[in-house]
């Protein structure tokens, strides 16, 4: 029975399909545009797939009510946008020292505060970052397409599993509300992780080992309830899980907290290359921008310009490999067009030194960055 | 009854970090005590704390635990109560904790009617940072940051819990152990939401800056403040004035969340497979 498969969905709407196919049973929430739509279609599918929704009395309370339930087993996952993003850190932080998997959807609007709530943004691309206090590092994905809101919902609940770590998923207000036709990947064609178990008696179980798991540094994790009898505290902690005042062990834990991320940079930084291979401009572009740059690399090669892109689908940790060889191949710029005031050029300059100009093409004020402004930067460029 | 000490306390993290004369052991007793005399599975009961002197007993106590930030304890609570309603939920809570930055939490949560046990340990004081004014400071009161007294009203956090829907409230005190015990238990035994004001002493921050230098002296202050709620309600405004009720304030009969949204679970999906 050939049944067509197409759908039209919103990326809001695919997120929501993304996190229930990758196993999504917790989601607490607290309404914020441009992110409400993942709530609400949260309430409605969750139910019905035997999980659990609640819409919380703020976004603090929602990013610490994820964290409890995944403590408790579940898949766990909340949305919001900038502001809200703001209120989380702080329990953001709190899911990175507990080692506690679950994703934070963020649909960026313009800030600063309340900013313009309706109008497209990438301006919390540092924040992701450097949002939660103290030295952590951070894992952010950011699509580029509805589809790619569905399958990268499901990657950041597999990479918050295997390592044990909150995973931030960057849309922006342009990708969050787009409605494209889309064939959802089958169930078969899914592929969905989930976090190691300990396979020790409880008395032996360290739930905060140095030297445990499938990945080396990401210690399995046990569940309320399953008998561990296992403490979790933001406190600074050893092996076990109770706080140390020890500068050895506090050391040898806040390293391994973050070389369990930083040391997997290759499995974990994903990128997409577009018309790379023998490009003289190169565009690094991500999210909605993505979408111009497209554009602007096609039109750009039909007017004789050796135009390609490089896309980082992981925005943190950053794609540093893949600019390297974007240097090697000794272009003659590198295009930075971005929503915000050029968080991610310091970056790209830090890989390409002085040998490469890096150019930044910079928006504000929520007006997407068309095809024709990086086609003429392009023009400018070479 | 005997306490099996080893099976409750993880006694390899003693000493504890509280004070000499602190109300805080007092209150974990008693909480131990209720656990052991409703006999509750202990690989099925989690105890929850924010930030504060409070929010190091779940350390001490051997069952999953979680030591959150500060205020949230309710927040984080509600998630794992949520994901799995077959666990015994206690949370521990501190007076600044509760009432201050996390006071939303716990009126929210008494609105829910979720099946969490709350017990706040109130000093009256931010004892953890070395004794600044809390929502629970009494008026007059000195604290570092109150140094000519305390200006403002004190919460009565009993009847924020009520004014907010919550259908167990219940208060008692260090001087009353037996009692703090059995109304520990008695709210562990509630399905719902039930809150347990539990006052304690802080020699050391609050005593000594308010003429009650020793642990004595603050329990009896206790004492001599508290009526029993059967003689509370005969009581006139004036001669309630400086002085507060202890036993059960409410309890009432009400649907819990958790079992309203397993219902829901349950039609949807017999709706989904017709």
């Amino acid at each position: 029975m050939a049944k067509n498969q197409a759908r039209l969905l919103q990326g809001n709407e695919a997120v929501v399909e993304g996190a229930i196919a990758a196993g999504l049973r917790f989601f607490a929430g607290y309404p914020i545009t441009p992110s409400t739509e993942i709530a609400e279609h949260c309430a409605a599918k969750l139910p019905v797939a035997g999980g659990k929704f609640i819409q919380m009395e703020d976004e603090i309370a929602s990013m610490a009510a994820i964290c409890g339930a995944s403590l408790a087993g579940l898949k766990s996952m909340t949305a919001t946008s900038g502001p809200g993003f703001s209120l989380k850190q702080e329990n953001l932080g709190f899911a990175v020292k507990g080692e506690i998997p679950c994703v934070v959807v963020n649909v960026q609007r313009v800030g600063p505060s309340t900013g313009m709530p309706t109008s497209t943004a990438q301006g919390d691309v540092m924040q992701a970052r450097w949002g939660s206090h103290g030295d952590h590092e951070i894992v952010a994905l950011c699509p580029a397409s509805v589809k790619e809101a569905f399958t990268l919902t499901v990657e950041a609940f597999n990479i918050a599993e295997e390592y044990r770590t909150p995973v931030v998923l960057l849309l922006d207000e342009t990708i969050g509300h787009l409605r494209e036709k889309v064939i959802l990947p089958s169930k078969e064609e899914l592929v969905v992780k989930d976090r190691e178990k300990p396979n020790v008696p409880p008395e032996q179980y360290k739930p905060f080992a140095m030297d445990q798991g499938r990945i080396p540094g990401v210690p399995p994790l046990a569940a309320y309830g399953e008998g561990f009898k296992f403490h979790v505290t933001g406190l600074t902690h050893g092996e076990d899980g109770f706080p140390t005042g020890n500068p050895a062990i506090a050391e040898k834990q806040l390293r391994r907290l973050n070389e369990k991320i930083s040391s997997n940079k290759k499995a974990l930084c994903k990128v997409e290359k577009f018309f790379l291979e023998d490009a003289e401009v190169v565009i690094f572009a991500y999210g909605a921008t993505a979408r111009s740059a497209r554009k602007a690399v096609r039109d750009a090669r039909a007017v004789g310009i050796k135009a390609g892109m490089l896309r980082p689908i992981t925005i943190w940790p950053f794609v540093e490999d893949a600019l390297l060889e974007v240097k090697a191949g000794r272009p003659k710029a590198v295009i930075v067009p971005e929503m915000n005031l050029g968080q991610l050029v310091l970056p790209v300059k830090s890989v390409m030194g002085d040998s490469v100009p890096v150019i930044p093409i910079n928006k504000l004020a929520g007006q997407l960055i068309t095809p024709e402004e990086i086609l003429s930067a392009m023009k400018e460029a070479v | 009854m005997a306490l099996p000490i080893d099976k409750y306390l993880r006694v390899a993290k003693m000493p504890h970090i509280w004070c000499p004369g602190c109300g805080h052991g007092i209150v974990t007793q008693a909480i131990v005590r209720a656990i052991h005399e409703l006999e509750l599975d202990t690989e099925k009961t989690v105890v929850v704390s924010g930030i504060g002197c409070s929010a190091r007993a779940p350390g001490y106590l051997h069952f999953d635990t979680l030591h959150t930030t500060h205020g949230r304890a309710i927040a984080f609570a509600t998630g794992i109560k949520m994901a799995k309603p077959e666990l015994n939920v206690i949370v521990i809570t501190g007076d600044g904790d509760a009432a201050a930055i996390g006071g939303n939490h716990l009126i929210h949560a008494a609105r829910r009617n979720l099946d969490l046990t709350v017990i706040c340990f109130n000093n009256n004081i931010y004892g953890m940072t070395s004794g600044q004014y809390s929502p629970l400071t009494p008026q007059g009161s000195y604290a570092t940051t109150s140094p000519y007294g305390m200006l403002e009203k004190p919460f009565d956090l009993c009847n924020l819990v009520i004014g907010a829907g919550g259908t167990f409230a219940a208060r008692s005190t260090t001087y009353h152990a037996r009692q703090l015990t059995n109304l520990i238990k008695e709210a562990i035994a509630y399905k719902g939401f039930a809150f347990v004001d539990a006052l304690s002493q802080c020699p050391t921050y609050f005593g000594r800056r308010n003429k009650l230098r020793t642990p004595l002296e603050m329990m009896n202050w206790f004492k001599d403040r508290s009526v029993p709620v059967s003689s509370w309600e005969k009581l006139s405004p004036e001669e309630r004035e400086g002085k507060f009720a202890i036993g059960v304030l409410t309890k009432a009969q009400a649907t819990e969340l958790t079992e309203v949204y397993k219902q829901l679970i349950e039609q949807l999906q017999q709706r989904g497979g017709e």
